[in-house]
């Protein structure tokens, strides 16, 4: 890490922009936390920085070692397959308990489920 | 073959991962990630996932190349719904889409397309009646976004899988 003043110029210029592009996306969509009004919206936010951020950013990183130890560094693309396999994870289980919770509540504007079935007695809905 | 080998796909992409992680391709680390492989992917037997097999390795790359123009695509649209958030409120709303992809795998690969793509986060899908909920950000044709996911993506992932 003590040797990033050594990175020359032609490699730092791509690896600063890469690295402020993916920073700007991952700021903008946690300001998207906050400015988006509903929970299915919110939703949406942090994709912004587990898709074009996580890869942006690791693209940096991945130059930037390459260059600086000259070989291939390939880390980083399991870092991207990673978040890339486990978002929807997390994402499906927080937008199945906000369904949930608001097709208990009995809200309007959330679609029912079809044909008048049991809610989720299987437990074994994707 | 089968026997030793019940998952080759598998085991050959835990060795990738195992020389990946290690940074190294000697012959030491190849035969120990190959080891891992194979007896990783006997565990996997007793897991006893849906078998199964890949067809059409062309439409693999073009849909993922698609996929990738999407992500950047959408990145831009959320990204700029975002921030005209304040002066415009954002229409956002959930589509339904009849799918009749049942390969369970390739419903995981449509999960995490619709996920990593921001501005459709997959909601809900019914096994029984294959109604896929989704929610969009920037909902402007309910209809358009329907036909767009059966197109796009359940097409070729049905050439892929089934």
């Amino acid at each position: 890490m003590s040797h990033l003043t050594d990175l020359p110029t032609w490699v730092a210029i791509p690896v600063c922009i890469l690295l402020l592009l993916g920073s700007t996306i991952t700021l903008i969509g946690s300001i998207g936390l906050i400015r988006l009004k509903t929970f299915y919206g919110r939703l949406h936010a942090p994709t912004l920085g587990a898709s074009a951020g996580t890869v942006l950013i690791c693209t940096a990183s991945m130059i930037t070692f390459a260059v600086l130890q000259n070989r291939w560094i390939l880390h980083e693309v399991l870092i991207i397959v990673f978040v890339i396999l486990t978002t929807p994870v997390t994402l499906m289980l927080l937008g199945q308990s906000a369904l949930y919770r608001d097709r208990i509540e009995g809200k309007n504007d959330v679609p029912r489920k079809a044909a008048g079935e049991q809610p989720d007695t299987t437990g074994m809905d994707i | 073959m089968r026997y030793w080998f019940p998952y080759p796909l598998l085991s050959l992409a835990l060795l990738m991962l195992w020389l990946l992680i290690n940074q190294s391709l000697s012959p030491g680390q190849v035969v120990l990630g190959s080891v891992l492989g194979v007896v990783l992917a006997w565990i996997m037997v007793n897991l006893q996932p849906d078998k199964t097999r890949l067809k059409n390795y062309g439409v693999i790359a073009v849909l993922a190349g698609h996929v990738a123009a999407d992500i950047v695509r959408s990145n831009i649209a959320v990204m700029s719904a975002i921030l005209r958030a304040g002066k415009r409120p954002i229409n956002s709303g959930f589509v339904t889409i009849d799918i009749s992809l049942r390969d369970e795998n390739a419903l995981a690969v449509l999960a995490c397309i619709l996920t990593a793509t921001p501005g459709t986060a997959w909601l809900e899908f019914d096994r029984q009646t294959g109604v896929l909920m989704i929610h969009v950000l920037d909902l402007e044709n309910g209809a358009a976004w329907s036909e767009l996911v059966r197109n796009r993506y359940e097409a070729p992932l049905k050439e892929i899988f089934e």
